[in-house]
């Protein structure tokens, strides 16, 4: 326990020696809160809209006025022909091309009935399909209102009516959404990089084999870089708290304790991957390669971009292979749902068998004798 | 008859097919000065690192300090102290911080590490660098610091290996007086070099050439043998025929 004392002394000295270091560990929470949240916006808006109106008539003009209106879509050009429309898609100047034909409003009035066309650029699959239903939701809606269906309207009978609300976040802002994950995903930066590339520097610089030689037990070593990297992570995490409450009012629903429990085995897990990383490199670079290729598919598979819920099995076994994905879920479920204890200890169970897993995986595997 | 505290029999290590310590035997007495010369890549810190417990042999026998190679690594390791070519020491943190440090995890308790460190800043002229970061210093000082850090602890052996390479001739001769000194105090000192004129200070010495032992002596008996004025003649005569060379 004595040595651990010296080990940890010597530790905390290094980190607030390295001012650079201290200065990427508070900036880099707080600038990327700040920016990706605000960036990373799922919301389809400015859908680019060519229009290409054949009918010129008082109704495709309403439609397209509802359109402008809807706040979704950018008209960027009226097209004469649906050929010269797609070449505003073909140049990505244009998302969707709305083709309303010759007749329109004569159809629609005469024959209670009328054709539009839609076409998407599917290069960007999400804004495709939100775009084109969004266009059509509008549609939809200019149709009920039209005066032939109003004035005709049948009374309704068992017709169903669907409200609804959106549960525990209730205007469906992306940001709430966003920035618990983000928090997540610098913990795991932090936690992963720093102490990946700690023990690996002492192995470039030689200062392991001095370790190596002295009678420190391999779990005081290993224990003496975890501690201080997750003392630093917690304050990271406390900041990225304050951070998100100030600029984006983000409070907690569920309780703060729990949210702690959960982010100190979860740094706890992440250290030790880094550790364990640290363990079989033998220099920086190689050390952050590695690191580097499991944090990029911690990021894509963790549920922070697509929900793990609609990955095909395979990748779902991946996800749930993660901690990440559990630390995400759970602090979603804290933060903005109220989640308690009871709710989320089995995902606690997770990350503890992940945290034992991988730190005692890192001790076994560091060599005091070659 | 003296007191072991290295014993070394057939002590072999190879990496694939290559011998980098071919079947050494020699023993070190308590308190002597035993130097280990050689060319470069003539296996003189693979044989350090396996008596240090850091390599593990591949075959043969050797205790340190009365400790198997083998199994009792960690044993072995309470009871040396290690300067390795490559300087490490913290260079990030002060004198102070370093001396603190080592002496700490090696069990030196609180107020002896205190009490010590002054007294060694002192006698090494560095109390107004003290406080300094250890990276700042010039490589003498260096030396000197990270051999007094490896003897902090009063170990019963210090491995020195290549004390001092790069550094200039009055500083060495310093040096070699800090060895005397600890010599003196009862530590035993295994140094390796590869400067002739410090094997002159050795007790006894042991010429590594291709992962073999050639001769082992003291200076004078050596110089004897091979009817040579100086250990730098002792060496060629015996390094001549070395196949491998460089590091």
């Amino acid at each position: 326990m004595k040595v651990l004392r010296y080990l940890l002394k010597k530790e905390f000295r290094q980190i607030f020696r390295d001012k650079t270091i201290l200065a990427m560990m508070f900036a880099m929470p707080t600038i990327q809160l700040i920016i990706l949240p605000l960036a990373m916006n799922f919301d389809v808006k400015h859908v680019k809209l060519a229009v290409v109106d054949n009918d010129h008539s008082s109704y495709s003009r309403q439609l397209i006025n509802k359109i402008g209106a809807s706040g979704y879509f950018k008209t960027v050009a009226a097209a004469p022909s649906f050929r010269t429309a797609l070449t505003y898609i073909e140049k990505e100047q244009a998302d969707l091309v709305l083709e309303i034909p010759m007749g329109f409003e004569r159809n629609l009035v005469r024959e209670g009935e009328q054709k539009l066309g839609i076409s998407v650029d599917a290069i960007n699959g999400t804004k495709a399909a939100i775009g084109g239903s969004y266009l059509q939701a509008v549609v939809i809606d200019f149709n009920k209102q039209l005066p032939i269906n109003t004035a005709n309207a049948a009374p309704p009978s068992g017709l169903i009516n669907i409200t609804w609300s959106n549960w525990f976040n209730p205007l469906a802002e992306y940001r709430f959404y966003v920035v618990p994950a983000v928090l997540v995903l610098l913990l795991t930066l932090i936690g992963g990089f720093m102490s990946a590339l700690n023990i690996v520097r002492e192995k470039e610089v030689g200062t392991i084999e001095q370790i190596n030689v002295t009678p420190i037990q391999k779990w005081e070593f290993i224990l003496g870089k975890l501690i201080p990297f997750w003392v630093m992570g917690m304050i990271v995490f406390t900041l990225g708290l304050a951070v998100a409450w100030g600029i984006y009012g983000i409070w907690p629903v569920g309780s703060f304790i729990t949210l702690y429990v959960f982010a100190a085995v979860y740094l706890v897990a992440l250290l030790g991957f880094g550790l364990l990383i640290s363990t079989y490199t033998n220099s920086q670079l190689q050390a952050m390669f590695v690191a580097f290729f499991f944090v990029m598919i911690f990021m894509l598979m963790s549920g922070l971009f697509t929900s793990v819920d609609s990955m095909p099995p395979w990748a779902k076994v991946i996800a749930n292979l993660t901690p990440v994905t559990h630390f995400i879920k759970v602090i979603r479920m804290i933060v903005l749902k109220g989640s308690g204890f009871a709710d989320v200890y089995p995902e606690l169970l997770y990350l503890a068998i992940f945290a034992v897993v991988l730190n005692g995986w890192a001790i076994f595997n560091y060599r005091k004798t070659s | 008859m003296e007191e072991k505290v290295i014993v070394c029999r057939e002590l072999t290590k190879r990496f694939g097919d290559f011998y980098a310590v071919n079947k050494i035997s020699f023993d070190v007495n308590k308190g002597e000065i035993f130097g280990f010369l050689g060319a470069n890549g003539a296996g003189k810190t693979t044989a350090m690192r396996i008596l240090c417990g850091l390599s593990h042999p591949t075959s043969g026998e050797a205790t340190v300090a009365g400790f198997n190679v083998y199994k009792q690594t960690e044993a072995i390791k309470k009871n040396i102290g290690y300067m390795s070519q490559k300087f490490s020491l913290y260079e990030n943190l002060t004198i102070l911080e370093n001396i603190e440090f080592f002496g700490g995890v090696y069990g030196v308790p609180a107020a002896e590490i205190k009490e010590r460190s002054d007294n060694l800043v002192r006698k090494l002229g560095l109390t107004a660098e003290a406080k300094k970061l250890v990276g700042a210093l010039p490589l003498g000082w260096k030396q000197k610091l990270a051999f007094s850090v490896a003897i902090f602890h009063q170990p019963r052996i210090v491995f020195l290996d290549e004390p001092t390479g790069g550094v200039d001739p009055v500083t060495r001769r310093q040096f070699w007086d800090m060895i005397y000194e600890a010599a003196a105090s009862g530590i035993t000192i295994f140094v390796t070099t590869h400067y002739m004129d410090e094997a002159e200070y050795c007790n006894r010495i042991t010429i590594m050439v291709d992962g073999k032992v050639e001769a082992l002596d003291s200076p004078a008996n050596l110089k004897a043998r091979f009817d040579a004025d100086n250990m730098d003649e002792v060496f060629y005569r015996l390094a001549r025929g070395a196949k491998r060379s460089g590091d």
